[in-house]
């Protein structure tokens, strides 16, 4: 998919502005996601990384109270535009959250949640397909292939994690958003979260807000910086975290504010 | 009165010597509780023990002069009662000489008793309020032994749930317990006639002959029919009231929610009899009309038109219960299943749904119970004859009507008919108690997985 | 592929809608129930609020009512009136056979009598000249009056006969009926007479319930609230008082009933259909109602504001008793009415203690006998007659409205007082 050396535009946002109530959230953000990379979003709390996050696959339209201007282009589509069909759009962005949360069923049933509803298997047999290989992806399978229709609640949380990951990829998304997955988890749950991004990143696009500096200069080639609610830069991880352009990011990764 | 005039002094004494600059170990107030308590507990107890043990004393006094005369401990009585009566000027027979005189006693006994428990009390009072107010000083402790009665009073009234509870097993069980020496458990419990209007024609000399009365305190029509109105009922309350929970759950915008929820939550408010008055007067022929029209046998007082005003009374509970139940289903899995790209029915129908499952459950069991509680419509709006049927357009009874069929008016104790009703209440109780417990527990366990 | 994914989502949206529409159905169909009823109770039941009056003239004969010219008060109170009462409805229709005498009486309550009575008692110098009274219709004539008798059934169906209606259409034409606000709905007791029965002795047994529940349950139900909540211990003996709490609410009312039967009036021989008892039982039944409220207003006052007392150097008793109880307090008290109107509405376990007796005296206390508003609705809806009807649908309204203050009263008490804690 190199055009020129250049990775493709899968995502590209146009003046995006966000209101909480009358409290603006999001001011004029810009930003373009390539297409197979892994963009990491950081910034302190509060910042509107997370908000951003949720603009992409319209979890947003889920608060009352929360208004999304501007445009989001996905494959040449406005996702903001009155026609865009939810359900549609989030069947091919998938999003992973801060805490895990297995639906309180069988590991089996989390699994086959989304092809089901979405119509993908045909037979019991395609199903246990799509099951095995999701979980092989997100490489839980040899622990857990053993107990299958034992409840997702039972699990440890960086397998819940990677649950809810191969939940995601069920269903075979082109983008997967990804809000802080590991902020649950000890290092070791941790590291096997940052490789399983590393080998998916072959097969989608990944956007991850973070909250650790070192985890995005691990997983990313592409880091935006969020500061009270403005896209301060972006640009390539090794751009962003050695030279950066504006003197609030070389602020914050030197970790004096944040 | 005195309480408060102690408790003034005990505050006194302490701003004196509060005055002379020493320290006190407590605030002067509780040095007037101290007092007050300590005036008003030793006389109470001297009071009522008196007012106890008063009649009895009088008695014994009254029927010692008629002691060794020779006559029955019934004729005894009789004497006392007819005395007791004359005093009180109650007394409509012929007045001997002999209950004359004694009443006359009774009299005199009753004023020397009267002005000595004044006596008595009053030296009590100030015998234990001069004890602890010689007691009042600087160092002596008075908070603790303040607060100790207050907690104590405290932990008194908090057993009041539990003496109610008592006290409706011991209303019940012993009046019970006497039903069952006349009828067998086995005929009450398999027994299917029910005819409790039959044991009363009976004359009373023949009461206790347990043969006559097979056959007429069959309680399967009963429970049947109680179970039936409830089926009915439920059937109408957990479609309407699971899906308006859902609804203002989760559908409903603030402004909706803010305005139904509490018009609905008037259903539940409205007293039932009104409900009953409401099937009788309109439902039921309502539903007579229509089944007439359609060629259909149906009873003014039909099983259907009680069991589906219970069922909107219950509405309202089912509702509410499980819009709470819903609401507390965590967020982030409602967001797991939106970013999966399922819609919101596919949401609650396969996410939400079955983890709020336990907890719809107990809610609906509190329904149950409360179907198979209620009085009120079914006395007005179903029949009174026990009939055993499956047929919703006939008339059936329950064991809450059967139980106000039998004690409106007069009862007699002792009747195996009013001990009936006992019995059925104690079946009542249990089978509700039941369903209570497990469903509070199941809510419970809902509410801790959730917190 | 694409075009059965097509159709997929088609199907699923439209699952989608259908859901939607069954939600927003059974809220119509619960809010549809509350608006028949509303609206049957009030159709049936404001006319009970009207009495209609017969326009008689009365000619007040010295003479017939052996009377002298200048009768003292006492004369005027002994006097015979049966004889002017009975003459003036006789001389509605001067050619009555006595059949049909014997049916013009009827047309009035037999109250007339006093009606009469009172009208020359308040003026005197009427004695001896003729005035147009007011005279209590009976209930048939009421009812036909107001348009809810069916007048053309055949007349053996009736209970109004085809002379009494001719008699009436003249008086009516004469503009001699008259249709008034019905102040003795609220002033006399029960009667067995529809036209006669008012609400006066149920509803001050009502009162006198409420008044004796509340003396009872409130106290208990907060100190052992206070109890529960901030002194004890966490033991078993707790857990179990809290089991028997929860179950206490959700026990059948009747089983209370049989509660105050069988132990209150059968152990302690208190007096049968007595508000006292009545009022006993209730408030066993709202204790837990109260208690639960009263628990969960201490519960939301926040630990900080024990620890500062605490930490002042309080006592548990003082902390409790100066800061938590009066923080608590809205919620305790909304809790508390909210009790209150749920006992007020309660029926079944007062008929068991046997408040639905009749009767015709308005209770001055606690201990005279009784009935209450729920009962009398009871009472009322086992008449028999179409006058009582109305009468049992004024008498919810009136029942709905008490209820609909207590619970606003409530609603204000939580919003005004009460402490958002964040």
């Amino acid at each position: 998919m190199r055009k020129n050396g250049v990775n493709m535009i899968k995502i590209s946002a146009k003046n995006v502005d966000v209101f909480y109530g009358k409290k603006q959230a999001l001011f004029n953000i810009n930003l373009d996601i390539e297409e197979n990379q892994v963009t990491a979003l950081i910034g302190p709390s509060g910042c509107g990384k997370s908000t951003f996050l949720r603009c992409l696959n319209r979890m947003n339209d889920v608060i009352d109270i929360c208004k999304v201007q501007g445009e989001i282009v996905i494959n040449d589509f406005n996702i903001n535009d009155k026609g865009c069909d939810v359900v549609r759009l989030r069947e091919k962005i998938g999003m992973v959250f801060q805490k895990p949360n297995p639906f309180p069923k069988t590991l089996y049933e989390n699994i086959s949640y989304g092809p089901t509803i979405h119509g993908m298997a045909q037979s019991k047999q395609e199903m246990d397909e799509i099951v095995e290989t999701s979980l092989k992806k997100a490489a839980l399978w040899e622990e857990v292939k053993d107990r299958l229709h034992e409840p997702g609640t039972g699990l440890s949380g960086g397998q819940q994690q990677r649950l809810c990951i191969a939940r995601a990829i069920s269903v075979q998304p082109e983008v997967i958003l990804m809000d802080e997955p590991c902020s649950a988890l000890d290092p070791i749950a941790t590291a096997q979260i940052e490789e399983l991004i590393d080998e998916l990143k072959k097969e989608h696009t990944i956007i991850i807000v973070t909250h650790s500096m070192a985890q995005a200069a691990r997983v990313s080639q592409r880091t935006g910086f969020f500061h009270l609610g403005e896209l301060i830069e972006h640009g390539s991880t090794d751009k962003i975290f050695k030279n950066p352009d504006n003197i609030k990011t070389q602020d914050y990764i030197t970790g004096r504010f944040g | 009165m005195l309480g408060y005039t102690s408790y003034y002094f005990g505050r006194k004494k302490a701003y004196t010597i509060q005055s002379t600059n020493k320290r006190l170990t407590a605030l002067p107030q509780f040095y007037g509780y101290y007092l007050a308590i300590w005036c008003a507990i030793p006389a109470f107890i001297i009071y009522s023990l008196w007012a106890i043990f008063e009649p009895t004393i009088v008695k014994l006094l009254i029927l010692s002069d008629y002691a060794n005369q020779g006559y029955l401990d019934d004729e005894l009585n009789l004497i006392y009662e007819k005395t007791k009566a004359l005093s009180r000027g109650q007394f409509t027979g012929e007045v001997t000489s002999l209950i004359q005189t004694s009443s006359e006693k009774y009299l005199n006994l009753r004023s020397i008793a009267q002005s000595s428990k004044v006596v008595i009390v009053l030296c009590i009072i100030i015998a234990s309020v001069a004890y602890a107010y010689k007691r009042i000083s600087s160092n002596n402790r008075t908070r603790e032994p303040v607060e100790k009665f207050f907690n104590a009073v405290l932990f008194t009234a908090s057993l009041a749930a539990i003496l109610t509870t008592v006290g409706i097993v011991f209303s019940l069980i012993f009046q019970t317990i006497d039903f069952f020496k006349v009828i067998p458990l086995f005929d009450f419990v398999f027994g299917t006639h029910w005819y409790p209007a039959k044991a009363f024609v009976r004359d009373s000399s023949e009461a206790l002959d347990p043969t006559m009365y097979s056959d007429t305190f069959g309680a399967v029509p009963i429970f049947a029919g109680t179970f039936f109105i409830a089926f009915i009922a439920m059937c109408v309350a957990i479609p309407i009231g699971l899906m308006s929970g859902i609804y203002l759950a989760e559908y409903a915008s603030y402004k909706v929610r803010q305005y139904a929820k509490p018009l609905i939550e008037i259903l539940a408010g409205i007293p039932t009899v009104v409900y009953g008055f409401f099937a009788a007067l309109t439902v039921g022929p309502f539903l007579k009309d229509i089944g007439t029209a359609m060629g259909l046998e149906v009873s003014a007082e039909s099983a259907l038109a009680a069991g589906g005003v219970m069922g909107i009374m219950i509405i309202p509970f089912i509702s509410s219960l499980s819009d709470d139940v819903i609401t507390s289903v965590p967020q982030s899995l409602r967001d797991g299943s939106y970013a999966m790209g399922a819609t919101k029915s596919e949401t609650i129908k396969k996410v939400i749904f079955p983890a709020a499952l336990p907890g719809i459950v107990g809610s609906i069991l509190l329904g149950v119970s409360r179907a198979i509680g209620e009085t009120m419509i079914v006395v007005m709006a179903s029949g009174l004859a026990a009939n055993l049927t499956l047929n919703p357009l006939e008339s059936t009874s329950t064991i809450t009507a059967q139980i106000v069929v039998i004690l409106i008016g007069d009862q007699a104790f002792g009747d195996p008919k009013t001990q009936a009703a006992f019995a059925l209440g104690m079946s009542l109780f249990i089978v509700t108690l039941c369903l209570n417990i497990v469903a509070l527990r199941v809510v419970k366990k809902y509410r801790e997985k959730y917190e | 592929m694409n075009k059965n994914k097509e159709k997929l989502l088609a199907k699923r949206y439209s699952s989608e809608k259908r859901f939607q529409f069954l939600g927003k159905s059974a809220i119509f169909m619960a809010l549809l129930f509350l608006a028949i009823f509303i609206f049957k109770i009030f159709s049936t039941g404001y006319t009970a609020f009207q009495k209609t009056w017969l326009i008689v003239p009365v000619n007040f004969d010295a003479e017939t009512m052996y009377l002298d010219a200048n009768p003292s008060k006492e004369d005027l109170e002994d006097a015979d009136y049966f004889e002017i009462s009975l003459q003036s409805m006789f001389n509605l229709d001067k050619n009555a056979n006595e059949k049909q005498q014997n049916e013009l009486k009827k047309m009035v309550s037999y109250f007339f009598e006093r009606e009469i009575k009172q009208e020359l008692i308040n003026d005197p110098s009427l004695l001896g000249k003729t005035k147009d009274v007011y005279i209590t219709a009976s209930d048939d004539l009421d009812q036909v009056f107001k348009g809810n008798y069916p007048r053309d059934l055949p007349e053996n169906q009736r209970r109004v006969t085809d002379y009494q209606l001719k008699i009436f259409d003249q008086l009516v034409e004469q503009g001699k009926v008259e249709s008034k606000f019905n102040l003795s709905f609220f002033t006399y007791p029960d009667s067995r007479e529809a036209e006669l029965a008012g609400i006066a002795s149920s509803f001050m047994g009502s009162i006198f319930s409420i008044l004796v529940c509340l003396a009872i349950a409130f106290p208990v139900a907060v100190l052992a609230a206070i109890y529960l909540e901030e002194f004890a211990p966490k033991n078993r003996f707790t857990d179990f008082i809290e089991v028997n709490i929860n179950n206490l609410a959700a026990v059948p009312s009747i089983v209370f009933g049989l509660l105050g039967l069988g132990i209150l009036l059968a152990v302690f021989q208190l007096p049968r259909s007595t508000p006292l008892v009545g009022g006993i039982t209730l408030s066993l039944m709202t204790l837990p109602t109260i208690i639960i409220a009263c628990r969960a207003s201490l519960k939301a006052v926040p630990p900080s504001i024990r620890e500062a007392a605490l930490a002042m150097g309080a006592s548990r008793m003082q902390t409790t008793m100066h800061h938590t109880v009066p923080l608590s307090m809205p919620g305790t008290l909304s809790g508390t009415i909210i009790g209150l109107a749920q006992a007020l509405g309660e029926t079944a376990p007062l008929i068991l203690i046997g408040m639905v007796a009749f009767v015709n005296t308005i209770p001055g206390s606690p201990m005279d006998p009784a009935a209450s508003l729920p009962v009398q609705i009871y009472i009322w809806a086992e008449s028999a007659e179409r006058g009582f009807v109305e009468k049992v649908s004024a008498c919810i309204m009136v029942l709905l409205g008490f209820l609909i203050v207590m619970n606003l009263f409530a609603q204000i008490i939580r919003h005004k007082f009460e402490k958002k804690w964040s």
